[in-house]
């Protein structure tokens, strides 16, 4: 061992063993520092990551909730269909990703391979749809309306379509019991958006992709208690998909049930009695015209006079729910939503409006009395009246000489309205107003008119009453365009257009003599009006109008019962609210609406009523019909329909006829009667979810299409 | 030459028991380096716990036994350790003389990968079955004949005293040595280990002395070796993306960008401590392929987060600085050009290997020594050791 030389090595070989030293150890150090970087100063990042990566969701969508009517009959529930699915993540193992189990499935179902194919692709920024937009992990539809027989073959041969299941789900079923249709009150479902998801995410109630949505009418009002919870399974998956655990899950909360003061029967009636009174009314020449009424939309609503509720609200023209199931086609939406559709989606009972016509004197004459003029004392009611050189017609009626305000509202007098209205209008200064009282338009208000009635359901409009303000700021909106066609246009618009231009910031004579009788810019909804009238019933109470009466839970353990409110009252006294009350019964018996209460059970049932005929410019006129008992106010619309008890007459009594059990000749039978006092229970909902409601059988038709098909 | 009868001449060797010679103050179990032996048996340890984490549920592979690989793991430790301690007692010098056999049987094995002999995995002709699960990967075992043959060549004149620096001819020879086996490894095609074995040639050459226009040339070569197969097209373009996809994960996205990928968000997930051995969700989901062999550092970076993963480079760090000492105090060139192989070798696979996981090196079939599952990498690294070890024991006490 002693061979070797003193100097084992040269400083060459020492130098060069340092070199090697320094880049193995800084090569050490850029693996700690690129190990630093990713976990700690990025950690959370791919943290986030790695959960995305082995976390994934199956949802089990929560059964929504039903629509009940007052006594438990179900107007929107779920019904089993068999739905066909397939599990994206089993077909994408297959080596042909599927292809031939889809097809086979194609064959089964009848349907075009194709078409089977474009249900389970994803949707991406470039697949067109049909296309599949929720989660992959999540059975993918392929069609809910497959035969017992197609699904038993799927079933029954599983091995030839693995990842295929074929189950029986609930959709949702919009039944028209007893051949109600209900279809604006109801709504509709679609499927969420991701806007909403978005939304939603920070609320009370997060969405899933899976999620259908209330749109409209009640569905959507009560979106929220319906729609329940979904379940959400989340599960670990391992790089293949494989589920290697279970992880946090949340059961699904089936949604609760809404009960409402709907009642299917007399719905059924009320939509039938629409429906027949504006064919008939298609039938009538309108002699301003000289062509038949169009009779183009209509709308009614029943309500509990002491309560608000909603019974029946009916609008025309309508729809089948039902299209919106699973998806509503192309031409399916553009028959509701297209120019020549009649926008049946519209409920016209909350969002159409339209001037009052006559039924508005109820205000006017409460407006009067607050103003100084007694409702006894006796007015002119002349044959017509003139300001200046504007005549004024008495349209619905005839001179009838002095006459009070009972006896002005049972024939419907103009002219005495509008000589209230004209004194009223001087005293506050005329065309120089100075502190004006406004008695008629801040009654109007006080009815709850111009604004919503806070019905429960969404989209209502707030019609308007055209007071000072309102006439300035749409004046100041308008001029410009007034005074330029006023310039040029020498036809009828065009003077109005002028005179428009140069006094519409004024309240001028003519305004408030016309909106006196309810004509001119006024605008109100039908539910409106029957909030009114039912208040007059029932002393004075302006009830939130409701239709959901409570809600159930499923199990129907908790019964949330949704109690009316009050949005005022109305400003009269008990004395006052008595004389129009008598006076709107004298409209029954003696008055306008007699005709068409002939033989009416008046002692038993006091019937008021009062009959309004708008004039709209350009159309024509639209009939208004409102009245009430001690239990209910009905009121009645048809644009382009006619007058008021001519039109829509014989169907509110139909209506009312059916409600109390009477007969056309007045007699009343108890064991007819749908529904003599409102209802005050609520339907038992079982344990189980079971719902007793005995089932209902549609309406006959209307006595008034049956009364034709006798006279031809 | 005769002796005289009665008479012979005893040389100086006190008497000893076998305990007394091991625990004696000269013996060779107090002279071995024990910081690099706890510190590699650590690794090995660590590793172990690894492989059993990421092979427990992988039933494709462990054949349903979740401990298939653990008591492997366990088995091929043992086997290394046992052939560390024969190479410390065969000596590094011993060795020396069998240089020649070794290499012989080192290129045979990698020749007979290339025959029907050879089995593929993952692209590599790389292995040879054995059967009973085992195989041999004959290139684990070459990065330690071309370390000895090279050094063998290099330092016989200069150990002999006869000249300072290796001479030219002796150079040539030397990569020559070398070059063959590397050869027929790109032909595998194992480029890894190729990338391996150059460094490796590399730092032999700068630790024997060899003149530095060899290194710069050698340097040179390879630099216009990888522009040429840049510019002439030979690779296709599927090719470079898979080298690159580790800087860009987007380039090759369901092959190498995806384990680059899966490799981050397990590293990146672990944090400062991890999610807990056993309790790393993309390593129970199986996400990062090759989990037990290549990519066994993404288990630490989940489930020991940074003080774990860290503790790794750590304790690589420390068998690589006592690999140092011992190549600066040997006096004798050849050990100092083996050890100088062995730290290029360990230094650079662990580099690779963990860099790859990191996703700052391009992604080869490299393992983890001592940490990664397989048996002949777990024996190469170990014998490493035990020469090593031999280098400092035998260490000649300078006069």
């Amino acid at each position: 061992m002693t061979n070797l030389p003193d100097s084992g090595r040269t400083s060459r070989v020492t130098i060069r063993l340092i070199v090697i030293q320094i880049l193995v150890f800084s090569l050490l150090l850029t693996l700690a520092g690129r190990l630093w970087y990713l976990q700690i100063r990025n950690g959370d990042e791919y943290t986030a990551e790695a959960a995305d990566n082995h976390i994934q969701q199956v949802v089990a969508p929560a059964t929504r909730g039903s629509i009940l009517d007052a006594r438990g009959v179900p107007l929107a529930d779920n019904e089993t269909r068999l739905v066909v699915s397939a599990s994206r993540t089993d077909l994408m193992k297959m080596k042909d990703r599927g292809r031939t189990v889809l097809a086979r499935l194609a064959g089964v179902l009848n349907m075009k391979p194709e078409d089977v194919a474009a249900k389970v692709r994803l949707c991406d920024a470039k697949t067109p749809k049909p296309c599949w937009a929720g989660s992959p992990y999540q059975p993918i539809p392929i069609t809910d309306e497959a035969t017992t027989q197609q699904a038993l073959q799927i079933r029954e041969r599983a091995e030839d379509f693995p990842g295929i299941t074929a189950e029986p789900t609930a959709v949702r079923r919009y039944a028209g019991p007893g051949g109600s249709n209900t279809a604006q009150v109801l709504g509709y479902l679609s499927p969420v958006t991701d806007e909403e998801i978005t939304k939603a995410k920070a609320g009370r109630s997060p969405l899933l992709r899976s999620d259908q949505v209330g749109r409209s009418g009640l569905e959507r009002q009560y979106d929220s208690q319906l729609r329940g919870k979904a379940g959400v399974t989340r599960y670990e998956v391992d790089n293949l998909g494989r589920v290697i655990g279970k992880a946090k899950s949340d059961k699904a909360v089936p949604g609760a049930n809404l009960v409402t003061s709907i009642d299917a029967r007399v719905q059924a009636i009320a939509e039938r009695e629409l429906d027949q009174a504006m064919k008939d009314a298609r039938k009538e020449v309108d002699k301003n015209t000289g062509t038949n009424y169009k009779a183009d939309a209509g709308a009614v609503v029943v309500m509990e006079a002491k309560t608000g509720r909603v019974v029946a609200m009916a609008s025309n023209p309508t729809y089948d729910p039902n299209a919106w199931v699973g998806g509503i086609s192309a031409k399916d939406y553009q028959n509701l939503t297209g120019k020549d559709s009649g926008f049946p989606l519209l409920n016209r009972a909350i969002q159409g409006q339209a001037a009052p016509g006559s039924i508005f004197k109820v205000i006017s004459a409460t407006a009067a009395v607050k103003a100084g003029y007694a409702f006894d004392d006796n007015y002119n009611c002349s044959a017509s009246y003139s300001i200046g050189n504007q005549v004024f017609k008495n349209f619905e009626s005839k001179g009838y000489g002095p006459i009070n305000l009972g006896r002005a509202l049972e024939v419907s007098c103009d002219t005495v309205f509008y000589d209230l209205a004209y004194r009223q209008w001087q005293k506050d200064g005329g065309n120089n107003p100075k502190h004006p009282a406004d008695w008629f338009y801040k009654t109007a208000h006080e009815f709850g008119l111009g604004k919503e009635t806070g019905i429960d359901l969404p989209n209502e409009v707030t019609g308007r009453v055209p007071d000072r303000e309102w006439k300035k700021n749409y004046w100041e909106a308008n001029k410009d365009s007034w005074c330029k066609q006023g310039k040029t246009d020498t036809s009828y618009a065009g003077q109005i257009a002028k005179e428009n231009c140069e006094s519409g910031m004024r309240m001028r004579a003519g305004d408030s003599v016309n909106y006196s009788i309810g004509q001119g810019d006024t605008l109100v909804t039908p539910l409106q009006m029957a909030t009114i009238y039912a208040a007059i019933s029932n002393g004075g109470t302006l009830w939130n109008p409701t239709v959901g009466k409570a809600v159930i839970s499923p199990d129907g353990r908790t019964v949330h019962e949704i109690e009316p409110r009050s949005h005022g009252r109305l400003p009269f006294d008990k004395r006052t609210r008595d004389q129009i009350d008598g006076a709107l019964a004298g409209v029954a018996t003696q008055g306008t609406a007699a005709w068409r209460f002939e033989g009416w059970p008046q002692k038993e049932i006091p019937m008021h009523a009062k009959t309004g005929t708008a004039e709209v410019y350009g159309k024509q006129t639209t009939s208004w019909f409102a009245t009430y008992t001690g239990d209910y106010a009905v009121v009645m619309t048809i644009s382009q329909g006619g007058t008021g008890s001519g039109a829509s007459g014989p169907a509110v009594r139909n209506i009312y006829n059916a409600l109390y059990g009477v007969d056309e000749k007045g007699k009343i039978d108890a064991k007819k009667a749908l529904l003599p006092h409102p209802e005050t229970g609520l339907p038992k909902i079982e344990k189980d979810g079971t719902i007793e409601a005995r089932p209902i059988e549609p309406p006959p038709p209307s006595p008034s299409a049956r009364k034709e098909e006798q006279d031809s | 030459m005769t002796t005289t009868d009665g008479y012979r001449a005893r040389r100086y060797s006190p008497e000893r028991s076998a305990w007394g010679r091991l625990t004696a103050r000269d013996s060779v179990l107090r002279r071995l380096d024990w910081v690099m032996v706890w510190a590699a048996l650590a690794l090995s340890g660590i590793g172990t716990l690894l492989v059993y984490s990421a092979t427990r549920n992988r039933t494709e592979l462990n054949q349903g036994d979740p401990y298939y690989f653990l008591l492997r793991n366990i088995l091929n430790t043992g086997i290394g350790l046992g052939l560390a301690i024969g190479a410390v007692w065969v000596g590094h010098r011993a060795l020396r003389g069998a240089v020649p056999i070794l290499y012989a049987i080192s290129v045979l094995l990698t020749v007979a990968v290339l025959t029907p002999l050879g089995a593929t995995i993952n692209g590599a002709r790389s292995w040879i079955q054995l059967g009973g699960g085992f195989s041999l990967q004959p290139s684990e075992f070459t990065k330690i004949t071309i370390a000895l043959g090279m050094a063998m060549l290099l330092s016989a004149k200069v150990d002999a005293g006869e000249r300072l620096h290796p001479d030219h001819r002796t150079v040539v020879e030397a990569l020559g040595l070398a070059a063959l086996p590397i050869l027929i490894i790109l032909l595998m095609p194992d480029l890894g280990s190729v990338m391996v074995l150059v460094v490796i040639v590399l730092a032999v050459l700068l630790a024997s002395g060899a003149s530095n226009r060899w290194i710069a040339g050698l340097i040179g070569t390879g630099v216009l070796g990888c522009i040429l197969i840049w510019q002439l097209g030979v690779l296709d373009e599927y090719q470079i993306n898979r080298f690159a996809a580790f800087a860009n994960p987007a380039l090759d996205p369901s092959g190498v960008g995806y384990n680059t990928n899966q490799a981050r968000i397990a590293i990146g997930s672990g944090g400062l401590l991890g999610a807990g051995l056993f309790h790393g969700s993309q390593t129970t989901g199986q996400f990062v392929p090759e989990q037990q062999t290549d990519f066994i550092f993404t288990v630490a970076g989940e489930e020991l987060g940074f003080v774990g993963a860290g503790a790794i480079i750590f304790l690589v760090g420390v068998v690589i600085w006592r690999a140092c000492r011992i190549a600066r105090e040997t006096t004798e060139l050849y050990g100092t050009i083996v050890a100088a192989g062995i730290i290029a070798w360990f230094a650079f696979q662990s580099f690779e290997n963990i860099g790859m996981t990191l996703g700052i090196m391009p992604v080869t079939g490299l393992p983890l020594p001592f940490v990664s599952y397989g048996g002949s990498s777990m024996f190469a690294a170990w014998i490493a050791i035990g020469l090593l070890q031999s280098i400092k024991v035998q260490r000649p006490v300078s006069a």
